[in-house]
């Protein structure tokens, strides 16, 4: 099969490689690079006092503390919950197993700004619980609570849809070995399978991450932009960028594309291993497992 | 490598302890929610503000501003966030939580002036020597004028450009509701575009040099002259505009809640004072108090204002006969 496609592919002219290989870096460049550039561009538009001095404002610095602290606060469900769902959904069959796996995905199909809205009509003032947790001065929107939860609900399908076919792949086998040779839940869990699924798991943390900290639309709806108390990096990019304070508006944004940056370098650093540990799989496996 | 994640994770959760064990609950504070662009002006005040009521009772107080869009901002108060106090720059939006039982009816009369602490009005920004001479309103709806405004339908910003233009149109020898229609619908033809607020705005007109005159807040033309420079462009007084009026109201439901209605009540209060007058006026919003209007005379040039309530009878009938649909906004669109 592979030997066809690779000699296909040798067939096209070479003015028609290049050019296509062009058009190709091209529209990166032109899509990615010059756009990040252009951001740390503006940022240092007026020098570095003036970017650190963007940065070292407490509405800022408050903004990016807030925007790690609800990241680090959404990745542990996101991982406790992506990791029980994709083990009911590999390792189990059960009903309505199909339902399952749409609702997972349902955060990546709704647009963010109705995610926000959703959680606005079941604990705003008005919404279904609103009565109720204004009796009990329980403050879910317009507080972090509220934040907490739309991030919860826009990041929850990366791990899940990363661990799902990973584990679906690699079968049950070495679980059951594992079981019948003695080991407890945990053992099992912490020995065969979590070992099996680490990179996965960990791309999946990246892209979680990496989206938990540039959510904009969902969070807006519920932050209620109090500065200095529910104002994330990118909502603080756009509030300032409003008010004409372009170097403080990309000083902030650079912030957010460096952070953009390592997940990518962690991404890139995460794919590698976990290609190579396939390959040393398959390497290992008898081959009636190599298919 | 199961060992490193596990630490991972007790690290994550360690971080989140400690963040969360960070704030502290200790003085009073308020909760001011306000429009976009009246983060310069609350910015100054809030201080000055922390200043007189430690020096009245010794308390210390904490200001909490929340800006966005004002619209969205009373939607979010009808949500639920806890404003104590509302500082909006349209009738219709205090309107709006009168409506939902937060603020109370008559909000305009708790405070003097309308509840307006200072005003301003809609004045034309052009191209530096102003090569089009425009001079006033008519020369807005000649042929070939590119004229820069926010959306009537949805902004603030743009609801006043365009009572403006209407109120002139009625004020005219002979003008009544038919002539304003085919004037205001004159100017919004030469508008090639509608900006989405007062700050797209000034950005499509300023940064992205489309258009040969910008209508806004007369404050707005100060704050571009400090980002964008004082020589670019030039401020025109038309012969007759509107008194922009910017309301501000207790949020009952929360000061009763909260028991911050005395703290809320000083906070708005302050506004009038010498101090808070002088303020509005750095910021380029015209005082109400006489002495502090003298003192910066300069700077706000004499100009005829009429206000909603005389020409439209108030927001709560420009509104619906305007900005609602099928109001004459849409009648302009649909006939075009």
């Amino acid at each position: 099969m592979s030997h066809v496609v690779a000699r296909r592919a040798n067939t096209e002219p070479r003015w028609l490689r290049l050019t296509l290989t062009a058009v190709g870096l091209g529209f990166l460049f032109l899509f990615l690079a010059v756009p990040l550039v252009a951001v740390l561009f503006q940022g240092f538009a007026k020098g570095w006092r003036a970017y650190l001095d963007g940065l070292a404002h407490p509405d800022a610095l408050h903004a990016i503390g807030l925007t790690m602290f609800i990241a680090a606060v959404a990745l542990p469900f996101n991982i406790a919950f992506g990791v029980a769902a994709s083990w009911a959904v590999s390792k189990f069959d059960f009903r309505g197993k199909s339902l399952l796996i749409t609702l997972i995905d349902l955060p990546f199909a709704i647009s963010p700004v109705v995610a926000g809205l959703i959680f606005l009509l079941i604990f705003g003032a008005q919404g279904l619980f609103g009565p109720w947790l204004a009796e009990h001065d329980v403050k879910i929107v317009f507080a972090l609570p509220g934040m907490i939860i739309v991030t919860l609900f826009v990041t929850f399908p990366f791990v899940a849809r990363e661990l799902i076919p990973l584990m679906q792949a690699q079968g049950k086998d070495e679980e059951e070995a594992a079981v019948s040779l003695g080991a407890s839940g945990w053992q099992m869990f912490f020995r065969v399978t979590l070992p099996n699924i680490r990179w996965g798991l960990l791309y999946g943390v990246i892209l979680a991450n990496a989206r938990a900290m540039g959510e904009f639309g969902a969070v807006s709806v519920v932050s209620g932009h109090i500065r200095g108390e529910t104002n994330t990096l990118p909502l603080h990019v756009e509030i300032v960028y409003n008010e004409y304070n372009v170097v403080g508006a990309f000083a902030a944004a650079s912030v957010l594309a460096l952070l953009a940056l390592v997940t990518l370098a962690l991404k890139t650093l995460v794919e590698w291993k976990m290609r190579q540990e396939i390959r040393e799989q398959r390497a290992e496996l008898p081959p009636e497992r190599t298919e | 490598m199961s060992g490193s994640i596990r630490k991972l994770l007790a690290g994550a959760l360690a971080t989140g302890w400690m963040a969360a064990a960070l704030p502290v609950f200790a003085q009073t504070s308020l909760l001011n929610v306000s429009y976009d662009v009246a983060r310069d002006f609350y910015r100054d005040y809030n201080p000055l503000f922390q200043k007189y009521w430690k020096e009245k009772t010794g308390a210390p107080i904490e200001i909490k501003q929340s800006h966005a869009g004002s619209s969205k901002q009373v939607r979010a108060v009808a949500d639920g966030l806890e404003a104590d106090v509302v500082t909006m720059n349209q009738a219709s939006d205090v309107d709006f939580l009168a409506d939902k039982g937060l603020v109370a009816r008559d909000y305009a009369t708790k405070f003097p002036d309308n509840a307006s602490p200072y005003t301003s009005t809609m004045v034309f920004i052009v191209r530096k020597g102003n090569p089009k001479g425009l001079r006033d309103w008519p020369d807005l709806v000649e042929p070939g004028v590119q004229v820069i405004l926010p959306h009537p339908k949805n902004t603030g910003n743009g609801r006043y450009s365009y009572l403006a233009a209407w109120g002139y149109a009625l004020r005219q020898p002979g003008g009544n509701d038919g002539t304003a229609l085919e004037f205001v619908g004159k100017l919004l033809k030469n508008a090639p575009l509608f900006a989405s607020g007062g700050r797209d705005a000034t950005t499509t007109f300023m940064q992205r040099k489309i258009g040969d005159v910008l209508v806004s807040f007369e404050s707005e033309a100060e704050l571009i002259a400090r980002e964008f420079g004082k020589g670019e462009f030039d401020v025109i007084y038309p012969s007759l505009s509107i008194l922009a009026e910017f309301p501000v109201a207790i949020v009952e439901k929360v000061v009763n809640k909260k028991g911050t209605r005395k703290e809320a009540q000083a906070y708005l209060e302050h506004l009038w004072s010498k101090d808070g007058q002088e303020n509005a006026a750095q910021n380029y919003l015209r005082p109400r108090d006489a002495g502090v209007r003298e003192k910066y005379a300069a700077q706000f040039p004499p100009i005829r204002t009429f206000s909603v309530d005389e020409v439209f009878g108030g927001w709560s009938r420009a509104f619906p006969a305007h900005f609602k649909d099928g109001g004459s906004f849409d009648q302009i669109y649909q006939s075009k």
